[in-house]
């Protein structure tokens, strides 16, 4: 059980450091909701009447068993499923009470708002600059000086603008992993986007790494609403405002992440974040 | 809507961004749905292209044809259409014995290293040597080299240097594709290399190596450039008279093939009705063709839901 | 036992053997007829590549011309407009069968397209005679519709499905990764497409492009049906011109065996074989440096990973 403990006591921490100024600095706003959101692979029913509710300016954390379909419930909030075939969605999901499956938002639209980050660090095949400048691009960004800034900020903003100013025209292949990884945020923050999506960030990388887009994590929170999928229980508690429990489809449970952590209503919760399964 | 929640959030300035925000995803959206449509008129053309094409042939073929054309006399194509079926048979009697072994060859002895290395260079140029230039070897080696005239043998040991290539490398995709489990289980068992090859791993590639000869036939039907000057472009077959020098059988005689006799009657001198007769040896050229395409096709889809189970 | 074996794997490096020692048979002969020109009847390389007079002698005294540029330029132009035509299309059918509509294209493009690879090459010179050339006769209302032109889309539909194919593979084999990333950027298809997919795939892309251009490069016989073997400069695209396949095709019958005509139609047989290894050396040059490269990626990346984990180390 020390294990159980520590991750109980680092939740403490963590929620004792960040609760204060969640506290009063402001109230909830919901950037991001599920209501009664049912996904089908074909016949497989992958999401099962899925009620969730993403705060603006905070990190969601989605965690549960693999299979236990929050990767499938991260893609549904840009529609990165559309690309998947057989794929059938009821329900409805907003985004600042758009909606965004039947609403007016396209889904080149809601992609441009709601980012996303990969499990896999893909970058582009092409140098660092052009793919922090892919986006703004595709945006109709033109001229030079204004990609140049956008460049720069965003890799600022990442903490690697020192590392890659030299190295802005070489292949962004050439960098480590956790570079890489640092890159495909800068790429996805280049455009401004309102929400950030991360499938698994860290999973690919070391934990020194880890630690880096963490602390990001942490740093983004301030513009941006992030949702993150982790399979790693520290990570969840030490970087997430709210966390969010899926099993086998379902939507456990869902609350602030010091109560999931510290006093879980379901028993169920309670035996995946001490590492009893999972 | 999005403008319209941008609206109660305040600043105009907001509202006009969201709006440009739009309009430029919307171009870009357009912009996809016009490169989407062109795909798609790109693609159903080059299919009308070829359904008119080989509809056109088969058509305009056999509705310009005359019975006498289908004779097997100096009258018709029959001796041509006899001898293309014969000399693609000859040349895979000669090409697929080599191109297999060879192909094993490749697979399993010479994997890495120089030799291989040397090995795929000279398959892929074999297989980019132009026809004619094949024509021209054979021509020189199989005919003034050997002081012959014209014949079927000649040609198809040209063709069988052309479809050599494709034999090999099928074969050895074929074994390669195997799983290694194969040759270990047979290994296991104490079986030798040879044993190996041609107890598991041959029995198992044949479907696959099946589809390639079919291909090379295929292609070995349509063949022109390399038998001008090998095969030549006359035949008088004997149909009756087996011990004569120009019995079907006899290799080494003159064998003018379907492809051969369009280039020959392409110009019109020839005989009246040339245009009809080339256009019933296009038909029957292109039967045969699409023909053994479709069957390789056929038993590819066959093997690959028989390994899907 | 033991002797079957030895047979056995005799047998097999008997036929690697062949396969190798094929080419280089077919390369040594090709040299020794086709220098005959050079060294035998003393003609020098670059009348033979630049000069546009043409009149070798049909016996083993020699003493004519064996300026080949007419040929050499036909075979140039016609293909290099083939392939002017063809690219476009091919890189629009691959797309098509790879990303716009991989079920359909797999199911009916994709075979429909390999049996455009079978269909015999005098029956595309047949075709091309008996349709386009009218044709082309008739909407640009010219004497005759022999020529450049047609040549050069006889051609361009023959090498179509060859760049198809290799192009579909290549674009095929660009990592789903690369797309997801585009896409969830809010990158329209087609954006990903030539943005993203395309560049990824450009050495497989032009690999297929020079396969093509070999494979026009070496047609014989459609090419010979329709380019109207007219032994001048073409003045335009619709004017007749020859090129090199064209003359080996019908000259080579005709002439003395060993005289210098028959010598001078080798060393075009030569060129031929040159140009198709200088293609495959290309495509191999090309694949090469894109290995190299991704290599040289490779180990930075590892680089810079052991580098970072040294300095983590030193905090």
């Amino acid at each position: 059980m020390s294990a159980d403990n520590a991750v109980r006591a680092e939740a403490v921490k963590t929620t004792a450091n960040t609760g204060n100024k969640t506290m009063e600095a402001k109230k909830e706003v919901v950037k991001m909701q599920a209501e009664h959101l049912n996904l089908h692979y074909g016949s497989f029913h992958a999401l099962k009447d899925i009620n969730i509710k993403i705060a603006k300016n905070e990190i969601t954390a989605l965690i549960g068993p693999s299979g236990c379909g929050k990767s499938t419930f991260l893609k549904t909030l840009n529609r990165m499923n559309d690309l998947e075939e057989g794929v059938t969605i009821d329900g409805k999901v907003t985004l600042d009470s758009d909606d965004i499956y039947h609403g007016s938002l396209s889904a080149i639209q809601l992609r441009q708002r709601v980012g996303m980050v990969f499990q896999q660090p893909n970058p582009f095949p092409k140098s660092i600059y052009d793919n922090i400048a892919y986006g703004p691009r595709i945006r109709g960004v033109r001229g030079k000086d204004k990609l140049d800034q956008i460049v720069e900020e965003s890799l600022r903003e990442v903490g690697i603008w020192d590392e890659m100013k030299d190295r802005l025209h070489k292949s962004a292949l050439g960098l480590s992993g956790g570079q890489q990884q640092r890159v495909c945020i800068a790429r996805t923050i280049a455009v401004r986007p309102e929400v950030i999506l991360m499938d698994e960030p860290t999973s690919a990388l070391d934990p020194i790494s880890t630690m880096k887009i963490e602390d990001l994590a942490l740093k983004l929170k301030e513009k941006y609403t992030i949702a993150i999928v982790t399979h790693n229980m520290q990570q969840a508690s030490r970087i997430s405002d709210n966390t969010a429990f899926f099993l086998l489809g379902e939507l456990i449970e869902f609350g602030k992440t010091q109560d999931i952590f510290l006093n879980p209503k379901n028993k169920k919760t309670e035996e995946y974040i001490t590492g009893r399964f999972g | 809507m999005a403008s319209e929640s941008a609206a109660v959030l305040g600043s105009n300035n907001e509202e006009q961004k969201m709006r440009e925000m739009k309009a430029r995803a919307g171009r870009a959206i357009g912009v996809d749905n016009f490169m989407t449509g062109v795909f798609y008129v790109v693609a159903g053309f080059f299919l009308a292209l070829l359904i008119a094409l080989a509809s056109y042939i088969i058509i305009k073929g056999f509705a310009g044809a005359k019975p006498y054309m289908f004779a097997f006399d100096s009258q018709g194509i029959g001796n041509q259409f006899w001898n293309t079926i014969y000399l693609v048979f000859l040349s895979l009697l000669i090409s697929v014995p080599i191109g297999v072994m060879a192909g094993i060859y490749m697979a399993l002895y010479a994997k890495k290293g120089r030799v291989a290395t040397i090995l795929r260079i000279a398959i892929e140029t074999l297989s980019s040597l132009p026809s004619i230039v094949v024509g021209l070897f054979g021509y020189l080696v199989f005919i003034v080299m050997t002081g012959n005239s014209w014949n079927l043998f000649a040609g198809a040991l040209a063709v069988s240097i052309l479809s050599l290539p494709l034999i090999a490398t099928t074969t050895e995709d074929a074994i390669n594709m195997l799983p290694d489990s194969y040759t270990k289980g047979a290994f296991g068992m104490g079986a030798t290399k040879r044993q190996v090859i041609t107890t598991v791993l041959l029995p198992a590639a044949t479907p696959h190596i099946i589809t390639g000869v079919i291909l090379a036939a295929g292609r070995g039907f349509g063949e022109a450039a390399a038998l001008l000057y090998t095969a030549g472009m006359s035949t008088d077959l004997n149909w009756h008279m087996v011990s004569a020098a120009t019995n079907p059988f006899n290799p080494f005689r003159p064998g003018e093939t379907l492809a051969l006799n369009i280039w020959a009657l392409r110009t019109e001198a020839l005989r009246a009705d040339a245009a009809e007769m080339a256009n019933l040896s296009s038909a029957i050229l292109m039967i045969l063709v699409l023909g053994f395409s479709l069957l390789a096709h056929t038993i590819e889809r066959h093997m690959k839901k028989k390994s899907g189970v | 036992m033991k002797a079957k074996e030895n047979s056995w794997n005799f047998f097999v490096r008997l036929c690697g053997g062949i396969v190798i020692a094929l080419p280089i048979v077919i390369g040594i002969f090709l040299i020794i007829r086709g220098n005959m020109t050079f060294t035998k009847y003393h003609h020098s390389i670059i009348e033979f590549l630049f000069s546009s007079n043409w009149a070798p002698a049909d016996d083993m005294t020699g003493g004519g011309h064996v300026g080949s540029a007419v040929y050499i330029v036909g075979s140039l132009i016609t293909c290099g407009l083939a392939l002017l035509i063809s690219v476009p299309f091919s890189m629009a059918a691959a797309i098509f069968m790879t990303e716009i509509a991989p079920k359909g294209g797999n199911k009916v493009l994709r075979p429909a397209v390999e049996l455009f690879v079978g269909i015999p090459s005098v029956v595309y010179g047949w075709m091309g005679m008996t349709i386009l050339v009218p044709f082309i006769k008739k909407i640009f209302n010219i004497n005759q519709g022999y020529g450049v032109l047609s040549a050069s889309l006889v051609l361009a539909i023959m090498i179509f499905p060859s760049i198809t194919t290799v192009a579909a593979d290549a674009i095929r084999s660009v990592p789903d990764s690369a797309r997801k990333g585009a896409y969830g950027m809010g990158a329209t298809r087609w954006q990903v497409i030539y943005q993203v997919v395309v560049p990824a795939a450009k050495t497989g892309i032009m690999s297929g492009v020079v396969l093509g251009l070999a494979r026009a490069f070496g047609e014989a016989l459609a090419v010979a049906m329709v380019i109207g073997k007219t032994r001048s400069f073409p003045k335009g695209i619709l004017s007749p011109t020859t090129n090199l396949t064209s003359a080996i095709a019908s000259d080579m019958g005709g002439v003395m065996e060993g005289g210098e005509y028959n010598a001078a139609l080798w060393s075009m047989a030569l060129l031929l074989f040159l140009i198709s290894l200088l293609f495959i050396f290309i495509i191999h040059r090309m694949a090469g440096s894109a290995e190299r490269k991704e290599k040289k990626l490779e180990k930075m990346a590892e680089q810079a990973a052991k580098a970072e984990a040294a300095a983590n180390g030193g905090n």
